[in-house]
Order: structure tokens, then sequence, then C-alpha cells
């Protein structure tokens, strides 16, 4: 049987020799982004902003009446609701921040979830309300240092981590990539105005640790080369080190690519949002593997002779194990 | 590498046995089956976005079990003062926040009065909980150290956290689950349960009751303006006591708390049919009582519920019995809530509803079914790619992948974690993911075959070579997946457990049991050439 390749064998792309456009063009994106994120803003959902939220599916509509039920809800004078699709077609998610007044009193933002929620139901036949919820604005603002702390500690515990293993060139580098893997999918909910949650923070964690499956499979490739051919110039070796594990990076990304793509497309509704931000990181990971975390080392000056002491000559010989 | 002796051998499928086991019963009840009573049955939780359920946060104010330790000690240093020989008079106490301050009426006590004082300033462990100060010669000041109120708030939110779950389970629903969340907080989940109103209402309720004397001494122009006698404090009328909006005063010391209560029952009136609340007081409790209500006969006291009156009776006769009827304009329902309330004990501090979220069940089973299709569908594409792409180890990578899915069940059954919906996102990118070890392993044993080793040398080295990246992107993932189980809440948790669990049956599947049937199958037919 002859089996699939993938990537041809003996590749031999020169990846690095686009580095310093590449790398113009990244950084241009992480500036757009942080502009982005600054300007426009993230799209916060009750998790982080405190509020009411209430999630409707129209079981009798194809398309969700949201012209319509803007109108309906906002005749109710509570402020300005943010409407919105939220997976399907016939399922939106209406959000609102209480008024101060109405927030420190319990029974009165009951009554006001019970008005909004009946207004939606007397008017349109067919609506389900599938989930409720009011945090307040104490506890969202919790959740969001909490959640961003998350995310900080995690960039900088992991970059700890590869320091020891690797050399600091590589902690550095990994940090980046990280750091640029994030920023982008920030700026990706700042541009998109996608609603950004807790489960958003978690699809970012998981994306950092994508990426960083990537750029340790890089890198531990890049620290075997540099052990076994200590003469050659580093852009060749990362070139070598990329294009070796080449056909792994396709295969594992195309598996991933697989699942996500058959969450995004049979998966339950509520959950797009957090697939298509991995699905999304997936590629952005990858890439700054390959185009981020290796030429920063050529930048901050990894030599060969960093690893010499690990081992000694007779490591690389041909090894004899008895055989059982 | 490729050793692989019995013991080992049998332990690895002792472990992926057992854990395959524990996943059978959950996945039974899934399809909607039921699992015989009789044998051992390990279930895996659906959180409330799968289930469907109502979920309300609450929150404790430190500042009250700050004041209510404020109000204990005002007693206790009165009362020691005065069984002194000879006692020690003092002028008014007067508490400002969490912090006492009086005068003796005579100054040259000091000395005597702080030997007496001093010893009630330590608590029960070696932790000094109060701290006394003597100011311009003859003012005391006693105030709350950090570590008595953290200790006093710690113990309330125990014993909270206690009656909450109490009261809970009085109302009958499946499974609820009662959670301390941080220093002040509890999380309350009831699956299934549509509306938390009755929820909130029921652990709304303080259900702190007391008996206190009225003061007959104030004059009502004082009473209509809020000044209370010395001594006494100014307590509302509920709003259905029949009184609302009139107020009287009550002795603030020397009644009876209804935590001496050991039982109450809804009831009714015996001539007529009002609902009542009959309670029952304990040995001590009954005591008390007795003696309050024989030493003031004729007199009325006040039943006072969360600091609102209720009713405020003439005592007609000593009540020796030690049983007493709470009557107030009550509904049977509502009665009967009073009494779950009194029968769990009072909540030591107020709780306050800071989130409150309701999930309708159609939603949460529609996820579940769409979540498992595109499991299956995802891991069907998976399981063929990596057979057409590397043969018969793709195969040992399938069976692998399999053996892992059922193995993450099984010990998330055992574990008896739950599944949220992110978490159902977590098993199929766990799915994707899994199969990386074994996508970098084989791809090292086709390099290692490229450059010319023989068939064993380049296996091993395949998987030794690979390990290095393996161990170092599975320990970064698990630092990633632990932060996001320590700063995440909820669904997310959820999440983060099934990536953890993942990362370890996803090593033990993919690189340890693939190795060992690699092992086996080159023993048995020693191929001279790789298909991979």
């Amino acid at each position: 049987m002859r089996l699939l390749k993938l990537v041809p064998d003996n590749t031999n792309i020169h990846f690095l020799k686009w580095r310093v456009p590449f790398y113009i063009v990244s950084l241009l994106l992480i500036a757009a982004s942080l502009t982005l994120v600054f300007t426009k803003g993230l799209n916060l959902g009750v998790d982080f902003v405190g509020g009411q939220q209430i999630q409707v599916t129209f079981t009798q509509d194809q398309e969700a009446p949201v012209a319509s039920l803007r109108e309906r809800v906002e005749a109710l004078g509570y402020g300005d609701p943010v409407i919105q699709r939220s997976g399907a077609e016939n399922q939106v998610s209406v959000r609102f921040r209480l008024p101060p007044e109405i927030a420190e009193n319990p029974e009165a933002s009951d009554a006001m979830t019970t008005r909004v929620t009946s207004a939606i139901t007397e008017n349109f036949p067919g609506a389900r309300i599938d989930d409720l919820s009011a945090v307040s604005g104490k506890v969202s603002g919790e959740l969001f240092t909490t959640a961003m702390y998350a995310l900080v500690l995690a960039m900088i515990a992991i970059a700890i981590y590869i320091w020891i293993r690797f050399e600091w060139q590589f902690g550095v580098g990994a940090l980046f990539a990280l750091f640029h893997d994030v920023v982008l999918t920030l700026g990706m909910f700042a541009l998109f105005q996608f609603e950004f949650d807790l489960k958003i923070i978690a699809a970012i964690l998981t994306i950092i640790g994508y990426s960083l499956n990537d750029t340790i499979v890089v890198y531990d490739r890049i620290r075997e080369n540099m052990k076994k051919y200590r003469r050659m110039p580093l852009p060749e070796l990362l070139d070598l080190s990329v294009n070796e594990t080449l056909s792994r990076t396709v295969m594992t990304s195309l598996t991933l690519l697989i699942v996500l793509i058959s969450l995004l497309v049979l998966g339950p509704a509520s959950l797009f949002g957090f697939t298509a931000a991995i699905t999304l990181g997936i590629f952005v990971g990858t890439y700054s593997s390959i185009y981020m975390a290796a030429p920063i080392l050529i930048w901050l000056g990894v030599s060969s002779d960093s690893f010499v002491p690990a081992e000694g000559p007779g490591d690389r010989a041909e090894r004899v194990t008895p055989r059982p | 590498m490729l050793d692989f002796p019995r013991w080992k051998k049998v332990w690895y499928w002792l472990i992926t046995l057992v854990a395959i086991a524990a996943s059978i019963p959950s996945l039974v009840s899934m399809t909607g089956a039921r699992w015989p009573d009789s044998l051992p049955d390990p279930q895996i939780n659906l959180g409330l976005d799968l289930a469907g359920g109502s979920r309300i946060l609450l929150e404790a104010d430190p500042a009250q079990v700050a004041r209510q330790r404020a109000e204990t000690m005002e007693e206790a240093v009165r009362g020691a003062l005065r069984e002194a020989d000879p006692p020690i008079r003092i002028g008014d106490i007067s508490s400002r926040g969490a912090t006492l301050s009086f005068m003796l009426e005579d100054p040259s006590e000091i000395d005597r009065a702080r030997e007496i004082l001093l010893p009630l300033m330590n608590g029960v462990g070696m932790v000094r909980e109060w701290d006394l100060q003597v100011l311009d010669g003859n003012r005391f000041v006693l105030s709350q150290t950090q570590a008595g109120l953290e200790t006093a708030v710690t113990q309330a939110m125990d014993s909270a956290t206690e009656v909450v779950r109490k009261r809970i389970d009085a109302l009958g629903t499946r499974e609820p689950t009662v959670l301390r969340e941080g220093d002040t907080r509890i999380l309350v989940q009831v699956p299934g349960l549509g509306d938390p109103t009755a929820l909130k209402d029921l652990l709304g309720q303080t259900a702190n009751l007391e008996f206190k004397l009225v003061d007959q001494t104030a004059s009502p122009a004082d009473l209509a303006q809020g000044i209370a006698p010395p001594g006494a404090e100014i307590v509302p009328y509920a709003a259905d006591s029949g009184f609302a909006g009139q107020q009287i005063a009550v002795r603030r010391l020397g009644g009876i708390r209804g935590d001496s209560l050991i039982n109450a029952q809804q009831t009714f009136e015996s001539q007529g049919n009002a609902p009542v609340v009959s309670i029952t007081f304990d040995k001590q409790g009954a005591d008390r009582f007795a003696r309050l209500t024989s030493e003031n006969v004729n007199k009325p006291f006040a039943i006072i519920l969360d600091g609102e009156v209720l009713s405020a009776p003439n005592i007609n006769e000593p009540i020796l019995g030690g049983t007493a009827m709470i009557s107030g304009n009550f509904t049977v329902e509502s009665a009967n809530q009073l009494a779950i309330s009194l029968r769990s004990g009072a909540l030591p501090v107020d709780l306050t509803v800071i989130q409150q979220g309701t999930v309708g069940p159609e939603l949460g089973a529609d996820s579940i079914r769409k979540g498992l299709i595109a499991m299956g569908v995802g891991a069907l594409a998976v399981l063929v790619i990596m057979v057409v792409t590397y043969g018969r180890f793709g195969l040992y990578a399938d069976i692998a992948l399999v053996l892992n899915v059922l193995m993450l069940f099984g010990i998330m059954a055992i574990l008896n974690t739950t599944l949220t919906l992110p978490g159902l996102a977590g098993f199929v990118l766990t799915i994707g993911a899994a199969v990386d070890a074994n996508v970098l392993i084989y791809e090292r044993i086709r390099e290692e075959r490229k450059r010319g080793r023989r068939v064993i040398a380049a296996v091993e080295n395949g998987y030794k070579e690979a390990s290095r990246a393996i161990y170092d992107a599975n320990v970064t993932n698990f630092i990633a997946g632990t932060l996001l189980f320590l700063f995440g809440s909820g669904p997310v948790r959820g999440f983060a457990i099934v990536l953890i669990i993942g990362l370890f049956t996803s090593v033990f599947t993919g690189v340890t049991l693939t190795r060992m049937w690699v092992a086996g199958w080159l023993r048995r037919a020693r191929p001279t050439d790789l298909n991979v």
C-alpha cells in the first residue's frame, strides 16, 4: 500500500529569506490590532461588563426578526440594548447594561428581566428563552481582571519554562510569538466586534497552547541541529529545521482543522465564536512559530556554542542496546 | 526503549481497562438507557449549560460579621464588669463600626477593669481577636484584629454554606451543588430548576429569629421620630404584620435567639385555621424561655424575624414546655418556607445575590447532540487520515485515539467532574491534538529510515527523539490549562479540566501504548522494511 505524503520528502523552502518583510507585516498587524482594541474597543459580554443577558431562539422563524425585536425591547425604556445574532440564524442575544439604581436593587432588576422576557414571548410566538444571566458590576470587574491575570501569567510562566529548558533567547522568542498570537486575536475581535466573553479567554489560552506546541517542535529541532551542525550559519540552520519539521506541522494543523471545522459546521451554535477564535488562532499560531519565533533567534544572537556543554561527543554515535 | 517486561504490560492494560470501564455508566445514561442500581455508578455530571437549570451566586458582607462580633463583645464586657466583685460601673458603650468604646465611672479602677477584660480579648486558639487600648487615662477602646475578623468571617461562611445546603436539600430538587467561592461567596447550582425566584426567596431569608421584651417606657412621640430609650432599639413592623409602617422599641439585651431551636413545623392555629409556625426549643433554650416568660407575665414581647417585628403578643402566662407558636400574616407556603429556614438554622450573615442565570433544557440537549455529532464526524476524519498517512502505525494511533476518548470519559467519571459546553469542545479539540504525539513520532521514524537506519533503530530513535518535544509541549500546555482552571469560573473551568486530563490520557495512549504495540509487532514480525 502506498501511503499518503502531504509534504514531499526533502523540501527545501527558504522560509527565512522573507523574514524581514514578514516581520514588518506582523509588526504592522500588531500595531493595527492594538490600535483597534484601544480605539474601537472590544465588544465585551455581560461576563465582563455586568448587566443582563437574555438568549432567545425563534423556533418558528428562519431568521431572527432583529429589527422588530429591537423596537419592542427599546419601547420598554431600559436604555440601549445590544441585540446581536448569536450562533444560528434564528438565535439572538439581548444585552443590557443595568442602570446603577436598578443594578443595586435585586428586586428592580428581576422585575425588569421579567418585563423584557414577557415582552419577547408575548410579541413573538415561538420565541424560546434559552439563557438568562445577570452579572453584577462588581463580579464582572473581577472576572475581567482575573481573566487578564490568567493570560499574562500563562505567557510568563511558559516563557520561563522555555528559558529553563532551552536558552533565554528561545524564551523571549516564544513569548513574542505568543504575544503576537494573542494581540492579533484580540484585534480580530475588535475589528469584527464579535462578543468577547469568558469563553474567548479560554479560546485564547488554547491558542497559546497549540501555538506553543508548534514553536517547541521547531525549537527542539533547532537545538538538535545546532549540536549536530556546529558550523552551519544560523539562517540556513533555521531553514533546515523548519523544513525538517514541515510535514509534522502540516499534518498536525490538518487534524486540528478537521475537528475544528466539524465543530464549526456541526457543533452547537453557542460554541461558534469560541471555535472560530481557535480556528483562526491555529493559522496565526503556525505562522508565528515559523516567522516570529524562529527568526528572532538570529537577532537575539543565539550561537551554536549554547548547547555544547550539555552533551559529550559520544552521544551522537549509534547506540547499541542489548536485545532481549 | 522497545523492551516491555510482562509486568509493565499487565499494568498498562489494567490502567486502560479500569478507566474505560469507568466510562461505561456515563455513556449508557447518555443514550437514555438505565444503568442497573446494583453496579458501581461513576457518573460525569452535566454542567448547567448542558443540563439546563438555575444558578445563583451569593455574597456576604464582612462588615456585618464585624458588627455582630461587636454586639457579642459588648454583652460580654457588660457581664464581666457587672459580675466583678465589687462591680465596676461604666457609662454607655458606644460602638462605631466594629469598634467599642466606653468610660469608667471611677477612673481609679482602670487597672482592675483591664485585668478583667484582658482574657476576653483572646479567642479559642492562640490568636488575639481584639485589641484593648486605654486612652486619656479613662477611655477603653476595643478594636477587632484583622486575624480575629478573618477567622470569624471564615466561620460564618462555613456555617452559612452549611445552612444554604440544608435549605436547598429541603427543596427536594435533584443534585444541587453548593460551593464556597473565594472568601465571601457561595455558588448554588440547581439543575432542572427553571425559575430561580423560589430559590432566591428561600436563601434571601436570614431566618434570624429573636424574642425580645418590648420597652414600654418609650413615648409615642419618640417612637415616631425613631428615638429609642437607653438600652433599647427601634424595630419596624414587618410589611405584612398588620402594623406596617409602625415601629416599636425593644430591650436590646436579655432576649432569646432562635438558634436554640430543635424543630420548627408549619401547623394551623388551634382556633381558626391561620397558618402558623410551631417551634420547639432545646433544653437550654426552653429554660431561658421559661425564665423570660415567668419574669415578665403581662408584659408584651416581640417576635422579630430578620430585624422586623412579626407580632408583639402579651405574655399571658409563663410558657414552660419549651414550645411556642409564631403567628404572623402567613400563607401556608410562607409559613412552610419559614419553618424550613428555622429548621436549617439562621444564616450567620445576610447573603445578597450578585449573579444569577437560567439555562433552558432544550438548548442543553441540543448542544449535547450537536457536540457529539461534531465529535463523531471529526474523529472519523482524523482516524481515516491517520491510517492513510501512516498505514499500520496509523492504525495503532487510531486505536490509541479511541481508547483515549474512552479513558478521558472514564477518568472524568471517576473524579466526578462536570462536563460543560466548552468542555464538550475540549473533547473535540483533544481528539485533534492527541494524534500530534503520534505524528511527531512517526515523522521522526520516517526521517530516521531515510537516513538509512535499520528498522529497530529507526523506531527506537523515533520515539526517543520525539519524546523531548512531546514532553515540553505537554508541560507548557499543562501550565496554560492549570492557569485556566485556577482563574476561570464555571463553564470555562469545565473546559480546563477536560484539557488537563486529556494531556495525561493522550500521552499515555499515544506514546506509551502505541510503543508497546509497535514493539510487540516488531518482535513478532521482524520486518526488514517499514511502510510508514
